[in-house]
């Protein structure tokens, strides 16, 4: 079976007809609703990419993505199904905002990697008894990570009304971060190489740290002995165990790795957007993670793209409802039906597919 | 505390334990055929539009359930021909439908009704209206037991004891039927009822198919019973704390009675914060009361009082040896 096609077509093919059937029939959903399809990607291009305002918006939600969507990668190569990157996300932020909170910074410089110990650290920490519970009791890593999803929602909810909410404040938010915390913006880095770049936008140097995750990540998994232990885990757990692999050392440190990078992702929409600390400030980030690994193969190259392109569906979505008054609910149909051609639906394209490669390769053997 | 505040709050109790109940029993007979089912709360939530929107348009509640039903029925397809036929990841497909359930529901609303991806408040033969049970009014004034019967348990909508009735019926199929038996060892072990001759896709489908049914119930419940129409994402994650139950409850019918009603108290109590600061010494937070399922259910998949062992073939797709 897997031979059956080339690499080329495995990697590229079967995902790009994926996409091609989702956004088929997300087209057909804008048709129903009385829309122009055409005129509504026309929109979203210009929208996302058509201006360097437009690009510091995807490039903001793409840095979001990137993190969690690495976070479900790294997790999926260990054969876990990390659903609670939303949960983790939830308490890095929280993580961030006591570091940002803790002290009158003086400078960014300082205050970010402080700020990225304190949400990878929260992150990794709420990654931490799923995992564990996994490893040593059997509990299914699923349902434990959804159930801290609801958890980590509470305990935000409850640090932020009775505990980080500033006097007299009516507003379930954290005080406003010390100037000495806030990130330089893209429009900051840029203009001193003499590119004019949008100050409006918020995509920030968290951009370029997510970059550099992705290669990390890249390099532990596949350049390092615990990454290759991990992928051998993954595949088979008895033949790992075999091989001598513990297997609760790498759901471990696998699901800590996940929920820190995870938690990674608050430097962005926490210290790098919003400045300080609100509620239900990931926004669906984490599951959109589960998208984007889907795509990008669990691959960080392809995380990254697919995170770009999430980035701009977001970014396009928003111009639809300010301009054509269509929902932004939309894009959150066109994400469901992303997962469910990439994802759920995914031998529905790879069967055909397979079944012309082995005809090809039938027919250059019949012609030999 | 009063006798008359605790009806008050097990009377709530049973209106919020209805749609966990009947989802409960859906991810049940899902589970029990080896099929994982997080999307109850899509198959919930585009019920409860449709349930909403056609009551609302035709004025008849019936009509309004039929269309959830119909809607819930659709989802659980999907959610089938991608973990059953194309033996896909059924964790996946779960959480694709929650989403398109989220986006679409207020995609349709806003087109059909331009009300900001809300249905309009529905009125009169639109929604489920209470029943009054047999000799409620004459009994209501025998002490204790009279309001017991007269205004705990009378005084429901109709979905209500439909909710309650699918706990001996869910009980008796799957445990005093010949489909019963197969559902439960397709869950087991597919491989031995495929040997007996039996199909390990029809069950399954069977199965996924119950569950939506009972899916479209609980959907319409919310939208044309315990409220009047349908807001936004309006499930409120209904579907994540009847997952939890099902596990609280071991996937078994009766155990998952008491689970929902358990869950349903501590969402009732969450509505009347006086009642808990009467109740507990010290100031209990809401935030914990909120989180207190989930907490439960962790408690008891970690294993510590009593093992949540699920289905063996859960989660797996079928694949007949060639």
């Amino acid at each position: 079976m897997m031979d059956v096609m080339p690499r080329w077509a495995d990697v590229v093919l079967v995902p790009l007809i994926s996409l091609i059937l989702a956004f088929g029939i997300s087209a057909l959903v804008i048709l129903g609703i009385g829309k122009d399809p055409v005129e509504a990607v026309k929109l979203m291009v210009t929208g996302a990419f058509g201006s360097t305002y437009g690009w510091g918006y995807t490039l903001f939600y793409a840095t979001n993505f990137i993190f969690t969507g690495l976070a479900f990668a790294v997790a999926s190569h260990a054969s876990m199904f990390n659903i609670g990157s939303e949960g983790q996300a939830t308490l890095g932020g929280l993580g961030v905002a006591l570091v940002c909170l803790a002290l009158p910074w003086p400078h960014w410089a300082i205050a970010l990697p402080a700020a990225m110990i304190g949400g990878a650290l929260f992150g990794a920490a709420w990654a931490f008894l799923p995992a564990w519970l996994q490893a040593k009791r059997g509990s299914h890593i699923v349902i434990t990570t959804i159930m801290f999803n609801f958890i980590g929602a509470a305990v935000l909810n409850y640090m932020l009304v009775n505990v980080m909410r500033p006097e007299g404040s009516m507003d379930p938010a954290s005080a406003k971060f010390p100037a000495g915390t806030n990130l330089p913006t893209l429009h900051d880095i840029l203009a001193p190489f003499g590119i004019e770049f949008s100050s409006a936008a918020p995509a920030n140097i968290s951009f370029l740290i997510a970059l550099l995750a992705c290669f990390l990540v890249w390099l532990m998994l596949w350049r390092t002995r615990f990454g290759f232990e991990l992928r051998a885990f993954g595949r088979s757990e008895s033949a790992a165990v075999y091989a001598g692999i513990s297997p609760a050392k790498i759901i471990i440190v696998a699901m800590l790795i996940s929920g820190g990078l995870s938690g990674l992702m608050a430097i962005n929409n926490v210290m790098g957007e919003a400045e300080r600390l609100v509620l239900n400030s990931v926004e669906g980030a984490g599951f959109i993670g589960i998208a984007v690994a889907l795509m990008g193969r669990n691959h960080p190259v392809g995380v990254a793209l697919a995170a770009i392109l999430f980035g701009f569906l977001y970014q396009g979505g928003a111009e639809l409802a300010l301009w054509m008054s269509i929902p932004r609910e939309l894009i959150v149909v066109i994400q469901g039906l992303v997962i469910l051609f990439t994802g759920a639906l995914d031998n529905m394209v790879r069967m055909p597919i397979e079944r012309v490669f082995l005809m090809m390769r039938r027919n250059a053997k019949a012609g030999e | 505390m009063d006798f008359s505040t605790l009806i008050q709050i097990l009377d709530s109790t049973m209106r919020l334990a209805t749609p966990l109940l009947l989802a409960c029993l859906a991810g049940l007979f899902s589970e029990r055929s080896g099929i994982f089912d997080i999307g109850l709360e899509a198959k919930m939530l585009i019920s409860a539009f449709f349930s909403a929107a056609v009551a609302y348009d035709t004025g008849s509640v019936w009509l309004g359930l039929l269309a959830g039903i119909a809607a819930s029925m659709v989802f659980a397809a999907i959610h089938g021909v991608a973990s059953i036929t194309f033996r896909g990841n059924q964790l996946i497909s779960g959480v694709a439908l929650n989403f398109l359930a989220s986006g679409m529901t207020v995609l349709i609303a806003q087109n059909w009704f331009q009300q900001g991806g809300r249905t309009p408040s529905l009125l009169g033969k639109a929604r489920f209206e209470p029943l009054t049970l047999p000799f409620a009014d004459a009994l209501s004034d025998v002490p204790v037991l009279g309001p017991i019967y007269s205004e705990l348990l009378s005084g429901h909508s109709i979905l209500v004891y439909v909710a309650l009735l699918a706990v001996p019926a869910t009980y008796w199929v799957l445990y005093r039927t010949r489909f019963g038996l197969r559902l439960r060892a397709v869950g087991e072990n597919p491989a031995a009822v495929d040997t007996a001759g039996v199909s390990v896709i029809g069950l399954r489908y069977a199965a996924v198919a119950i569950a939506g049914l009972l899916c479209g119930i609980a959907g319409a419940y919310l939208a044309t019973g315990l409220q009047a129409g349908f807001v936004k994402d309006m499930t409120a994650g209904r579907g994540y704390i009847a997952l939890a139950a099902l596990i609280f409850a071991k996937w078994r019918p009766w155990y998952a009675l008491s689970a929902c009603l358990l869950f349903g108290l501590l969402q009732a109590l969450a509505l009347r914060t006086d009642v808990v600061e009467a109740i507990f010494p010290f100031r209990m937070p809401v935030q914990l009361l909120d989180s207190l399922p989930y907490i439960l259910t962790v408690v008891i998949l970690a294993g510590f009082v009593g093992k949540a062992i699920p289905p063996r073939a859960g989660g797996q797709p079928y694949v007949k040896e060639r």
